[in-house]
């Protein structure tokens, strides 16, 4: 039963269009990520989803209600802002109690909501303090503490890790994970950093240019993109192109420009031009294997060595493996036989 | 001499040059003697005859009585013209508005002065206000005059933080109206209190809109003082400048400490 | 919409207490003098205005404020750029400090200072002491075109270093370091980089003294001297003292219209 619904969503900015027709529902208690780059029209579907924009067609459903007409004070939606957006005026306590009061809630209530909240994102102690006493983690569950106070129906997180350092970004992204979970609340997460998303979401969305792409769970996506786009959005891949040259049963035969024939899951037509992908960390050496590739560079990246290997047509065929102790990595120079499992090639079109 | 050294060299100079007359002329209000030139003693004699001089104390409470309302005024309308600069991107005619509000800023006081006396004359003939010319019409002057600094003020203040604090507030169920009061007007205010301020000190300085817009009755302080001035400085004056000084010096402070507050609230 | 509506009064305001009295400089312009209170009646007169070109005391009323605000901008300048480049390269917590130093004399009573100038260049005053005591010979400074410059420099040097200041301050130090290491000598990494990125700042500057001084009247007529007949005396003098409403009119009508481009320049930033 979907919960949040787009539906038909179109928005243009003067002559651009930011969103195209677009369609999404989310499920209760689901988080969702909305993946793509920058322009992909993901903050703007956010801004619709909060009331902050009116598309110019479709509709926005939430638990039955048509809600695409209501202002963003009516809408049982929160959002959590990139930059937090905390009112430098009010102290830690007053931005979480701002919507409370909006509701009408004052006295004990308010106070014991508000120390509620205040233990949720474990900031006990902090509320009285001033937003710019606070430090960058701080604030940000300062954030989530405000937007989580009304129970929203659904909550909108846009990039809500980006203004935190590296290091610190893992461990909020852990905790904001589990209270989600915990409180069960429908979210839709905004992001650019694949990431993140793969492994923040129950599904993940990729947008681009106005559309989506695909729709799926963080492994479907991954392991089976549905075009080029969105197999090198969401890693590192090699692609290669090649022409159908038979196939049955949902395996097609492709002959890659490089010179070998390789086999792969999915449906095509013989004479279609296509790309086989695969990611680096399918592609294994083995003394069998057809593909036959010069060694051209060995980076060493901690737990594993990445390759590359230079194939016959010119086309760049990258490998990770881990590092083997004592194992003697291969020489620059040097010829190596890689073998692309079955179940890891990817059949693709741009 | 390194550059370094040679720009700080500069500096000093440059704040010496703006600042020797002035130390010069609060030196010489404690002076006994009445020339410039002798020191004879130091002596509060000039802050007395200051306190028995009726002219300049009636002169002075007029002035600022109409700059409290001249800078409210401006400060309600620059804050509105602020805002709306700052918040309503798709505001009809808002290149106009901005053109308008820079005229004040930038043009001489003359045609300032003259081009409002001009009004206040031609709707005295049409319409019979204002009945002569007074306060009133140099507290309207000098609103008009002030009103674009607190505009410049206010926006500029808005500008700097965007409207996402608005958007916030909106999103945790604060209408337009409450989200103006809970949220931008205390954002505004700091930019509030020194526009008003600063409208405040423009309004006691002006001399040259006051002897356009004033008429009988109504002498301003810098009126007075412009008269006696073309007579030649007298002593009691200096007194009158170390005592504006003074009072400016405590404005200028009390700003500072507003936008030290504002700037650490926002970052 | 009801916030346009909120707008309303600030509309009323400027159409009413600046665009109106601006359009009456003109009906006031072309109006015909008369012996009446006030001194006018209405008409299409362009006398006033032709007296404006043809008239050589007029001519050279707007030939000297040109002259004057050209090079009170000029000196400005020259005075104001060191003093903003130090401002803008000193240390954070100086910078505040310095900026408030610059801004402070705008507060302090502009007459007042004007005050001080007086007591300092009049013939008994204090620079001719000084120069006395030092065996120099005395000289006549107050009340003449000299006098005059150094109010206008003294008055509107803060106009100019402020736009500068913030436009260094903005602008990122870096390019000058990249421009340093790429072998350019001090000399030309100001000429290259840093001059050039301060100067909308510059335009900013000298339009925020020239538009000011080209109609200034108090200074003039307190330091310079009967001679420095500025446009903004000439204006004041036809009104106050003859009376001629259509001529000072007429006069600032064309200020008006002149100054108009080099307004504009302020507001680009």
């Amino acid at each position: 039963m979907a919960f949040a619904r787009f539906i038909g969503i179109a928005l243009r900015y003067g002559a651009t269009p930011a969103l195209q027709g677009l369609d999404l529902s989310t499920e209760r208690g689901e988080i969702f990520c909305l993946l793509g780059a920058s322009g992909s029209g993901k903050t703007t579907l956010l801004k619709i989803a909060g009331g902050f924009l009116a598309p110019d067609a479709g509709r926005v459903e939430l638990d039955g209600q048509d809600i695409t007409r209501l202002p963003p004070w009516q809408r049982p939606v929160n959002t959590m802002f990139q930059s937090y957006a905390l009112f430098p005026h009010m102290t830690v306590a007053e931005n979480i109690g701002f919507g409370l009061r909006r509701m009408g809630m004052r006295g004990a209530a308010l106070k014991t909501r508000v120390a509620e909240l205040l233990t949720l994102v474990r900031l006990d102690g902090f509320a009285e303090r001033r937003i710019d006493t606070i430090s960058g983690g701080q604030q940000q569950r300062v954030a989530l503490a405000r937007s989580l106070a009304r129970r929203p129906k659904l909550l909108l997180l846009d990039e809500p890790f980006s203004a935190l350092d590296r290091n610190l970004r893992e461990e909020t992204r852990t905790d904001l994970l589990r209270l989600l979970r915990d409180l069960d609340i429908t979210s839709i997460i905004v992001t650019h950093d694949q990431e993140e998303a793969l492994s923040s979401a129950d599904r993940i969305g990729v947008l681009r240019a106005g559309r989506l792409e695909q729709v799926g769970t963080p492994a479907a996506v991954y392991e089976h993109p549905v075009n080029r786009y969105v197999a090198e959005f969401l890693g590192a891949a090699t692609l290669l192109p090649g022409t159908v040259i038979g196939g049955a049963d949902e395996l097609v035969r492709i002959a890659l420009n490089c010179g070998t024939e390789m086999v792969v899951r999915g449906n095509a037509r013989a004479g279609e031009r296509v790309l086989l992908g695969v990611r680096p960390e399918n592609v294994v050496a083995s003394a069998t294997g057809s593909l036959v590739g010069v060694v051209e560079t060995i980076l060493y990246r901690g737990a594993t060595q990445e390759i590359t290997l230079r194939l016959p047509d010119g086309s760049v065929l990258r490998m990770a493996r881990p590092v083997q102790r004592g194992a003697l990595p291969p020489q620059p120079g040097a010829r190596l036989h890689v073998a692309i499992p079955l179940d890891a090639g990817m059949l693709l079109r741009d | 001499m390194t550059r370094s050294r040679f720009l700080t060299a500069w500096l000093l100079g440059g704040l010496l040059f703006l600042y020797g007359p002035i130390a010069v002329l609060v030196a010489t209000s404690f002076n006994a003697s009445s020339l410039m030139t002798e020191w004879t003693g130091f002596s509060l004699r000039w802050y007395r005859a200051l306190l028995h001089d009726r002219t300049l104390i009636d002169a002075a409470l007029l002035s600022l009585r109409i700059a409290a309302v001249a800078a409210t005024g401006a400060t309600v309308l620059g804050g509105l013209a602020g805002f709306a600069l700052a918040r309503m991107p798709n505001l009809a005619g808002r290149r106009t508005m901005a053109g308008l509000l820079a005229a004040p800023l930038v043009l001489p006081d003359l045609l300032i002065g003259l081009s409002l006396l001009l009004l206040f004359v031609a709707s005295e003939m049409l319409l019979g206000v204002p009945n002569g010319r007074g306060a009133g019409t140099v507290a309207i002057a000098h609103a008009t005059m002030c009103l674009s600094y607190v505009a410049v003020v206010v926006e500029a203040r808005l500008a700097a933080g965007g409207t996402v604090l608005e958007m916030a507030a909106m999103d945790l169920g604060a209408g337009p109206v409450m989200a103006f009061l809970r949220i931008t007007l205390p954002l505004m205010a700091p930019a509030l209190v020194s526009g008003w301020l600063l409208a405040f000190t423009l309004s006691l300085d002006d001399v040259v809109v006051a002897s356009f817009t004033s008429g009988p009755g109504a002498t301003t302080l810098p009126m007075v003082v412009y008269s006696t001035l073309r007579l030649g400085p007298t002593p009691v004056l200096n007194a009158l400048a170390t005592v504006v000084l003074a009072l400016a010096a405590g404005a200028a402070a009390a700003i500072w400490v507003l936008g030290r507050r504002g700037e650490a609230a926002a970052g | 919409m009801r916030r346009a509506l909120a707008v309303l009064p600030v509309w009323a305001w400027l159409v009413g207490f600046v665009a109106l009295p601006a359009v009456l400089i003109a009906v006031m312009a072309v109006s015909i003098s008369a012996d009446s209170v006030p001194p006018f009646r209405l008409g299409l007169s362009f006398e006033a205005l032709a007296a404006v070109f043809s008239d050589p005391y007029y001519r050279d009323g707007f030939l000297f404020s040109l002259r004057v605000a050209a090079l009170s901008a000029a000196a400005c300048l020259v005075l104001g750029y060191p003093m903003a480049l130090a401002i803008a390269r000193s240390a954070p917590r100086h910078r505040r400090l310095l900026l408030l130093l610059v801004i402070l004399p705008f507060w302090t009573g502009f007459l007042l200072r004007i005050t001080a100038w007086i007591g300092i260049l009049r013939d008994e005053g204090l620079l001719n002491a000084v120069l006395g005591a030092l065996g120099l010979p005395a000289i006549r400074l107050l009340h003449t075109d000299a006098a005059m410059l150094i109010g206008m420099v003294y008055g509107y040097l803060p106009f100019m270093i402020l736009p500068i200041e913030a436009r260094l301050s903005a602008a990122d130090r870096t390019l000058e370091q990249a421009a340093a290491d790429l072998g350019a000598s001090p000399a030309r990494v100001f000429l290259s980089v840093t001059l050039p990125l301060s100067l909308p700042g510059v335009w900013a500057g000298l339009a925020l003294v020239f538009v000011p001084v080209a109609g200034e009247y108090v200074i003039p007529d307190l330091l310079g001297g009967p001679g420095s007949l500025t446009i903004g005396r000439v204006i004041y003098e036809e009104f106050f003292q003859n009376n001629d409403w259509p001529q000072a009119a007429a006069l600032a009508l064309v200020l008006l219209l002149g100054l108009a481009l080099p307004a504009s320049l302020v507001r680009r930033r």
